[in-house]
């Protein structure tokens, strides 16, 4: 099957999801990422890469982290950014997405960061535009948000440099998470022998060990020996209907506390997507512990971000 | 053609950069060529250098063209850049084009008080106004022959030349 984001050459088009991406394109974005985290260390934090390039961050839903980082990573590329967020422009209008973004197109974009609130939106946006400008998906519905997956198995790649001898153990709101299904795909596509899920089951999508993965409903159990543990948000905003109890009742249960983290390896590591719960599916001594790598994860998106843009934007002419 | 012995030429630029070392002398490599030299004149000289890296893809001119071939090595200068002589080391001088993309990344770092540049082989064809200051040998070579520096396990230096009939 053709995949939509790869050329004729095989190389990297669009990044619109992990899945389906061969391990070589996974290992060259994460390589490249290793040369940009020094960037940030320099006098001038800043490679000619994109001078002269436009890059257009489109966000039809609201996320101030992620598309800050894109931000600063297309900065430190030296493109020009242009932020939108279309929730309160013109699409309240009336405007449809194709119309949003043909008036950028015709702005001279080159490079369009999406987030959409539908799942597959972004792909809709990817087939539509012509074949010089590049789209990255920066989250859709509860499909994908493939750099925030890409982050997450860099820095694990980082701490636990073994990718061939490690358990993973995601823990929480599966179901509505689209940053699950890109770490599972992307730890399971480098060679991560086994990697856990721990929920309710009110919070797993059915037909979940489809991934590859091994299903727990116990903490204790689940967390037994792993070497890294990746919480996830607890998706409040995106919760319809009764799926848990109380928010209480959930940190007792799945939420990642000094005791509960204690039946993992004594090295492992802690990392949250953000923005956190505290006291609802991480407690603050775990969030601030010495075994969180949370915010060396925010400082390495920025590097990833800046290697996929990197790549998207080198060898198009 | 018989090409030089790449080993006799680093004896050579080595002993033409130890008499040129000052107390604020620093040593650069281009990746890969440059770092396999630079690390061979650290062991020779036995001296405690300033010493760095790097990988000047990412402000090569022709990035669109060419893109991220593989994954760029990390760059890395360990030492403050202002005020310093860095003698820049690659393999092979040609166009001049990486010379000036490293140039422009060490700028990135900080001001140096100079930057000389020592190569191995300048094979002619510089497209920009630089040359090197201290070469190893010249030989004059068309742009159809492609001239290239390789390291063995062991550490020791090859040359080998292809020519390409397009």
């Amino acid at each position: 099957m053709h995949n939509p984001q790869l050329n004729a050459d095989g190389k990297l088009k669009h990044l619109l999801t992990i899945e389906g991406l061969p391990k070589k394109i996974l290992t060259q974005i994460l390589d490249t990422a290793e040369t940009f985290v020094g960037v940030a260390e320099r006098d001038i934090k800043k490679v000619p890469l994109l001078r002269g390039k436009t890059v257009c961050n489109i966000f039809f839903e609201n996320s101030t982290r992620t598309r800050t980082t894109f931000e600063i990573a297309a900065k430190r590329l030296s493109a020009d950014v242009i932020n939108l967020n279309v929730g309160t422009s013109s699409q309240s209008k009336g405007e449809t997405i194709l119309d949003t973004v043909d008036n950028l197109i015709a702005m001279h974009a080159d490079m369009f960061v999406v987030r959409h609130g539908q799942s597959g939106a972004v792909h809709f946006i990817a087939q539509h535009v012509p074949d010089n400008i590049s789209i990255i998906n920066a989250g859709d519905g509860r499909h994908a948000h493939p750099t925030q997956g890409l982050l997450d198995v860099f820095t694990v790649r980082r701490y636990k440099p073994d990718m061939h001898n490690l358990r993973v153990a995601l823990v929480g709101d599966v179901l509505h998470s689209r940053v699950a299904r890109s770490e599972i795909h992307a730890l399971t596509t480098l060679g991560v022998p086994e990697v856990r899920v721990i929920a309710p089951k009110t919070l797993l999508p059915t037909g979940v060990e489809k991934l590859g993965v091994q299903v727990f409903h116990d903490m204790k159990a689940g967390l037994k020996d792993v070497d890294v543990v990746m919480m996830l948000r607890l998706q409040s905003e995106r919760m319809s209907g009764a799926l848990l109890p109380s928010a209480q009742e959930y940190f007792k249960t799945f939420g990642l506390t000094q005791e509960k983290l204690s039946y993992a390896k004594p090295d492992a590591i802690v990392m949250h997507p953000g923005p956190m719960n505290r006291g609802v599916e991480i407690d603050s001594s775990v969030a601030d512990g010495h075994q969180s790598v949370i915010l060396p994860q925010v400082t390495y998106g920025i590097a990833v971000r800046m290697a996929v843009m990197a790549i998207l934007a080198g060898g198009s002419a | 053609m018989q090409l030089p012995d790449p080993e006799t030429l680093l004896t050579e630029i080595t002993t033409k950069i130890q008499a040129q070392l000052q107390t604020n002398s620093a040593l650069v490599g281009i990746h890969s060529g440059g770092v396999w030299i630079l690390n061979r004149i650290l062991e020779t000289l036995k001296k405690d250098i300033p010493h760095g890296m790097l990988d000047a893809a990412m402000y090569r001119d022709d990035y669109a063209k060419r893109g991220l071939k593989n994954a760029p090595k990390p760059s890395n200068i360990p030492f403050d850049v202002t005020d310093k002589r860095i003698i820049l080391i690659d393999d092979i001088f040609y166009t001049g084009r990486t010379t000036r993309a490293a140039m422009n990344e060490i700028f990135d770092y900080g001001r140096p008080a100079s930057i000389t540049l020592a190569v191995l082989i300048n094979r002619g064809g510089a497209e920009l106004p630089i040359a090197p200051n201290i070469v190893g040998a010249e030989i004059l070579l068309k742009p159809t022959q492609n001239l290239q520096l390789s390291q063995d396990t062991k550490g020791k230096l090859h040359l080998s030349l292809e020519n390409n009939y397009a």
